[in-house]
């Protein structure tokens, strides 16, 4: 991997946190002018009055400086930004937003990613099976299993699995990460608790994530199986799993690899709505609570954090990449 | 003449009659297509002729009692608010249905010419649009049109319609910019500037031409987007407030804990018609695929 294209890479990603940054300055400016006044007035007329409410203002004003130029404005705005220094909640005040946050991040994070590997994992296995010509006669009945579930989108495939798993059957527990009045620690029956909350949430999005790997990797393997490697490979008298695995699978997943780091967006933006319906104490659940609440500040302080963690998720893929690909070498053109 | 017009009108009935019988077998080779024009229109058509034959007071808050189950005076129950559940989702279905068609058709052209634009020219103009589309796509749409539509006061169908749309095109532009980029490779392109066709006119009469079953399949794929972000924007509380679509209904059932009182009902009704609205759509967006790319076709 060459120099400049991870300086070109890195370039990428800060110029993504930039716009996000400059999207957050922009969008209240032209909105309402006066970002702090227009917004408490609203909150006011809405009957939520935080106890402390001056002190919330006043030290917005302070941090805001309205009084300074724009151009000044911008770039302390940038810099508080860089630090994820977003300033206090309005509901939560004194407390800090980057704290509020930080406490939950690591719930969205893992949640998302165990269910995002296992998806992707299980589909490309899935659709690698549908492909090769020699796979058992069930595995064809999975298309239409999992073709209408990817397009239900998974927050409301969400509800059916909280109704029937949780509410009817009582097997899993109706929301929550972990039960009401447990311990936090690292403990084993602690662990199994946080296991056996995120069954569910997880399973909505694996089901419907699924069949787009699926569908994906199943058009790729077809398109491999005339290559003259396959050919070649048979010829040699290689065990049919070794063909399956090394040259056909192999092969395939290239370019899912690459898929993976396009529906990253996708995936974070449908998990907030998630952790909505399940409860789940993550980022998608103070999200809720900050438009419930009407609390812009954090609202925009969870999209920044958001945006930066799917910008970096895709830059950390796209340097793995050369590692998964070894014929990609980058050069300068 | 008239003698004329006559052997013109024998052979043209024929003709017209073996076309209908084209299309007719054409729809047997692709029941996909067919099977999800069947969904969407059946949908559009209720949406359209069902508000006319409902009382759409049934449909105002305490209009009934609340939280009644299924019966046969009210076939989807009503919801803690009163209201009859069948006469929301008959009212809701259009609305919904409206946002993706105002959003995706105006993220079609949006994302149409920045597709053709970053497809087509080389050098400066394709790399910077290019380059805003990459930097778009990565940053998630739902997450910008939530700090958008939380600055918004009031939101209404409309509005929220133009906002998504705004941030709904990158998508397009990616799917036609790629398709363009394989296509003017083809020798037809470099005929007609030989013929002496300027860029605008070899997009408008080569190009556009070639990509229609594309455009369909972008136009199908950008109502679904749009229907999807307007769903989840509905979901976190930032929908309009005022009226009652899919996803709002949704959004109250989700306030007022449907789900664990057991009003399954109030959440699922909408569901059902959402879901069969995102199968509908995905089945045609396939079966355009498979129009626009007969290669493919049944090769699995």
């Amino acid at each position: 991997m060459s120099l400049g294209y991870l300086l070109r890479r890195v370039g990428m990603f800060l110029l993504v946190v930039w716009v996000a940054a400059s999207i957050n300055f922009v969008i209240p400016r032209l909105a309402r002018g006066d970002p702090i006044q227009a917004q408490f007035a609203q909150l006011e007329t809405l009957g939520i009055r935080t106890s402390g409410m001056d002190q919330v203002v006043a030290a917005y004003k302070k941090r805001l400086g309205l009084d300074r130029p724009m151009v000044e404005q911008y770039f302390s705005y940038l810099w508080n930004v860089a630090r994820f220094d977003f300033g206090p909640s309005i509901t939560y005040f004194p407390a800090d937003i980057g704290r509020l946050i930080a406490q939950r991040l690591p719930w969205t994070i893992g949640l998302l990613t165990a269910s995002t590997i296992i998806a992707f994992i299980v589909g490309n296995l899935l659709g690698a099976l549908l492909g090769w010509p020699g796979s058992s006669r069930w595995v064809k009945w999975l298309v239409p299993i999992l073709m209408p579930l990817s397009a239900i989108p998974y927050y409301l495939l969400g509800l059916i699995l909280i109704f029937t798993f949780a509410f009817s059957l009582k097997l899993f527990p109706l929301g929550g990460a972990y039960s009401t009045g447990a311990k936090i620690e690292l403990a084993p029956a602690f662990t199994l608790d946080i296991l056996y909350h995120s069954i569910l949430p997880a399973l909505s999005i694996v089901l419907s994530v699924t069949g787009f790997w699926m569908l994906g990797m199943r058009g790729m393997m077809v398109t491999n199986m005339g290559e003259d490697y396959m050919i070649m490979a048979e010829a040699k008298g290689l065990s049919p799993m070794r063909i399956f695995l090394r040259y056909a699978m192999r092969n395939a997943m290239l370019p899912q690899v690459t898929g993976l780091a396009l529906t990253f967006g996708g995936i974070i933006a449908g998990s907030v709505l998630v952790e909505v319906i399940f409860d789940y104490p993550g980022m998608g659940w103070i999200l809720w609570y900050a438009i419930r609440a009407t609390d812009y500040f954090l609202i925009q302080g969870i999209v920044f954090v958001l945006v930066v963690s799917v910008a970096l998720a895709m830059l950390v893929l796209d340097l793995l990449y050369p590692f998964v690909d070894r014929r990609i070498v980058y050069v300068r053109r | 003449m008239s003698a004329a017009n006559a052997a013109a009108a024998e052979t043209r009935a024929p003709e017209t009659w073996s076309r209908r019988r084209e299309w007719v077998s054409y729809g047997r080779r692709n029941p996909t297509l067919i099977a999800g024009l069947t969904i969407i229109t059946v949908i559009v058509v209720f949406g359209l002729v069902a508000p006319f034959i409902i009382d759409q007071d049934a449909t105002r808050t305490t209009a009934f009692s609340k939280d009644l189950s299924p019966s046969l005076d009210h076939p989807l129950g009503t919801d803690s608010f009163g209201r009859d559940m069948l006469a929301l989702i008959i009212v809701g279905t259009p609305q919904t249905v409206k946002i993706g068609l105002i959003a995706g058709f105006m993220a079609l052209i949006i994302g149409s010419a920045l597709g053709f634009i970053q497809g087509f020219y080389r050098g400066p103009i394709g790399t910077s649009v290019r380059g805003v589309t990459d930097i778009t796509l990565t940053i998630p749409a739902l997450l910008i049109l939530i700090t958008v539509a939380s600055q918004v006061r009031q939101v209404t169908v409309e509005s929220m319609a133009i906002i998504i749309a705004l941030l709904a095109w990158p998508g397009t532009t990616r799917a036609i910019g790629s398709q363009v980029l394989s296509m003017r490779e083809r020798a037809f392109v470099p005929i007609a500037r030989f013929n002496g066709m300027s860029g605008m006119e070899i997009i408008f009469k080569e190009l556009m031409p070639n990509m229609l079953p594309y455009l369909g399949a972008s136009f199908v794929a950008a109502v679904s987007t749009a229907i999807l972000f307007a769903i989840g924007l509905e979901v976190l509380g930032l929908g309009p407030q005022t009226t009652n679509t899919l996803g709002m209904t949704i959004y109250w059932s989700q306030l007022h804990s449907a789900v664990i009182r057991g009003l399954w009902w109030w959440w699922l009704s909408p569901m059902v018609v959402i879901v069969l609205l995102f199968i509908g759509l995905f089945l045609i967006s396939h079966g355009l695929d498979e129009l626009a790319n007969p290669r493919l076709r049944r090769r699995v």
